[in-house]
């Protein structure tokens, strides 16, 4: 039992941190652009694939700065060039432009890398088990994972609070406006941030796609779920984005791990039921079996209780 | 300092100026007077780029009328804000420091300036902006666009919501401001405020000007007052 809780605590701490490096550009880019890019979690993937083939020609560790960069650069064109273009015509015409632009680079993805996924591996420095506990090991990879993540996080952390950058970048989460016409070049940190933004997400690529697998379907999975966190954490709430990470990373790596039925996790809490109902075979359904419905679950549930999400000031 | 000209602004297909002409000059306090909704916010947004503008605008012998509000900015043009616009989750200290445009090159105002007008600004520095009192948020975003050095500011209805001890504090401040050297637009909508601190004043009805003068040559024009001021 310890073991399980353990390894489920630490496994969900590195997937709810790589949720973070997702969701912290996001809610940003809603917070201030007002839009939910579509296109985020396709740089993730970007990432990944960058990565991957980098990897093969210069190794694993100039990819892990080179491909980040890479799509950063890629994130700024895209605001630069697209999205403040799109930007007069409103929202919906900015959303549209996101998705596009998402289903743009799956299908370049697709095109250049094919369908099958890519085995991108674990570079061989970091492919040994850190430490057992019983029969468990944890990877090397993971704590490696744990540590940019984190750094990234207080990189963030640093950035907004301690830099006059991050003071201009907090203003314009409440009143772009203003802060333009205070002499402050809006929407060059407009394509800053996204750039940044970008390129954090694909740094999670970078680290994620040797453990979350590296193939075209990889974007929508992750996206969904850092969807579903920054709403949960509220739009355009960084703490909101943190919490919610964590919340939904734990979560899903514990339901995982749990080989009960939901019918036996009811009755040890007290709740019994017939067995003979008409929802009988609901009850045999293990909770591993639900949690990739979990973080939805919860997500209906938050817009019911809150819908403006843990921290967050406006509707959804 | 400022001569605007035929100034037409749009809030999409709703046209709201109708050809507005106006100019201030150096160290002058100038009022821009009208009944709710006749377009004077309008007529600083459009000055300040944020809203759609033709027409002509000129600030110290450069036309403006069309570039991004944070190049108008950089310019030396302030714009205080109807609805002050504070950044509620940043402190005071951290509000003033936005106000500065290039932190390498120091405006005429410091934040020891600021406070010293203004010692409840320096008991509230570490408090977030968004507790503030009106009448401190209204000091804070004037002293935070003075931050920014400004050689016009532009401010749309200081005084409203005021208590009126806080009214003629804002008044003098205003003087103060104007009495080294920043010239001052103010939309007002009390008039014996603005007539008394304005060296001139303009009126407007429908989306233009329909009046300018002198605050004695408005004193003196019954008509104007009524038509175009008394509701
Ligand atoms: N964002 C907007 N979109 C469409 N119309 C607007 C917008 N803002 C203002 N208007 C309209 O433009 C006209 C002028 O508005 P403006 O804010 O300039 O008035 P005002 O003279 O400042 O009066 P007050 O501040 O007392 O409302 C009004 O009829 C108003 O309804
Ligand atoms: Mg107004």
């Amino acid at each position: 039992m310890f073991q399980l809780i353990f390894f489920s605590l630490l496994n969900g701490l590195v997937y709810g941190m790589l949720l973070f490096m997702l969701s912290s550009g996001l809610t940003l880019i809603f917070g201030m652009m007002g839009v939910l890019n579509f296109a985020h979690a396709s740089f993730y993937m970007l990432g990944a694939y960058f990565a991957f083939t980098l990897g093969l020609h210069i190794g694993f560790w100039p990819a892990l700065v080179i491909a980040p960069v890479l799509v950063g650069l890629l994130g700024a064109l895209v605001e630069r060039q697209g999205l403040r273009r799109v930007h007069g015509f409103g929202h919906i015409a900015e959303l549209i432009f996101t998705f596009g632009v998402a289903i743009l680079i799956e299908e370049v993805v697709q095109l250049v890398w094919g369908r099958p996924a890519k085995s991108y591996q674990v570079p061989v420095l970091l492919d040994f088990p850190l430490f057992r506990v019983m029969s468990s090991s944890f990877p090397a990879y993971k704590a490696f994972m744990l540590v940019v993540a984190v750094a990234i996080f207080a990189f963030i952390f640093v950035i907004l609070t301690r830099t006059r950058a991050g003071l201009i970048i907090q203003a314009s989460l409440t009143h772009p406006g203003m802060v333009a016409m205070l002499g402050h070049n809006v929407p060059r940190v407009f394509m800053v941030v996204f750039g940044i933004g970008s390129a954090l997400a694909a740094l999670a690529g970078v680290i994620a796609g040797p453990v979350l697998g590296t193939f075209p379907g990889m974007a929508q999975v992750l996206g969904s779920i850092v969807f579903v966190v920054v709403v949960i954490g509220g739009l355009g709430s960084l703490t909101g984005a943190f919490v919610a990470s964590l919340l939904i990373g734990i979560v899903q790596t514990f339901a995982v791990a749990m080989d009960v039925s939901v019918g036996g996790a009811l009755a040890a809490v007290g709740v019994h039921v017939n067995p003979g109902s008409a929802l009988h075979d609901l009850w045999k359904v293990t909770i591993a079996q639900v949690a990739p419905i979990l973080p939805y679950v919860l997500l209906v549930l938050m817009l019911i209780v809150r819908p403006t999400g843990l921290f967050g000031t406006r509707e959804t | 300092m400022l001569a605007v000209a035929d100034l037409h602004a749009f809030y999409g297909k709703s046209h709201i100026l109708h050809g507005v002409t106006l100019m201030v000059g150096e160290g002058e306090i100038v009022s821009l007077l009208g009944r709710n909704g006749v377009g004077r916010s309008t007529t600083i947004k459009a000055i300040m780029g944020d809203v759609h503008a033709a027409g002509s605008v000129r600030f110290r012998d450069e036309e403006i009328c069309g570039l991004p509000p944070y190049v108008i900015a950089r310019k030396g043009l302030g714009y205080v804000p109807e609805n002050r616009d504070i950044f509620p989750t940043l402190t005071v200290r951290q509000n003033l420091l936005l106000g500065v445009k290039n932190t390498r090159r120091p405006g005429r105002w410091t934040m020891d300036d600021m406070f010293e007008m203004f010692p409840a600004l320096r008991q509230r520095a570490d408090n977030p902006g968004g507790v503030l009192s009106g009448g401190e948020q209204q000091m804070l975003t004037i002293c935070r666009t003075l931050m920014g050095d400004p050689h016009l500011m532009m401010i749309d209805e200081p005084t409203e919501g005021l208590a009126p001890m806080l009214v003629t504090q804002v008044a003098d401040l205003l003087v103060r401001i104007a009495a080294r050297g920043v010239s001052i637009l103010i939309v007002e909508q009390k008039l014996t405020i603005a007539l008394n601190i304005s060296r001139r004043v303009y009126v407007m009805g429908h989306g233009r000007v329909v009046f300018e003068g002198t605050p004695d040559d408005l004193r003196r024009s019954d008509g104007v007052r009524k038509e175009w001021l008394e509701v």
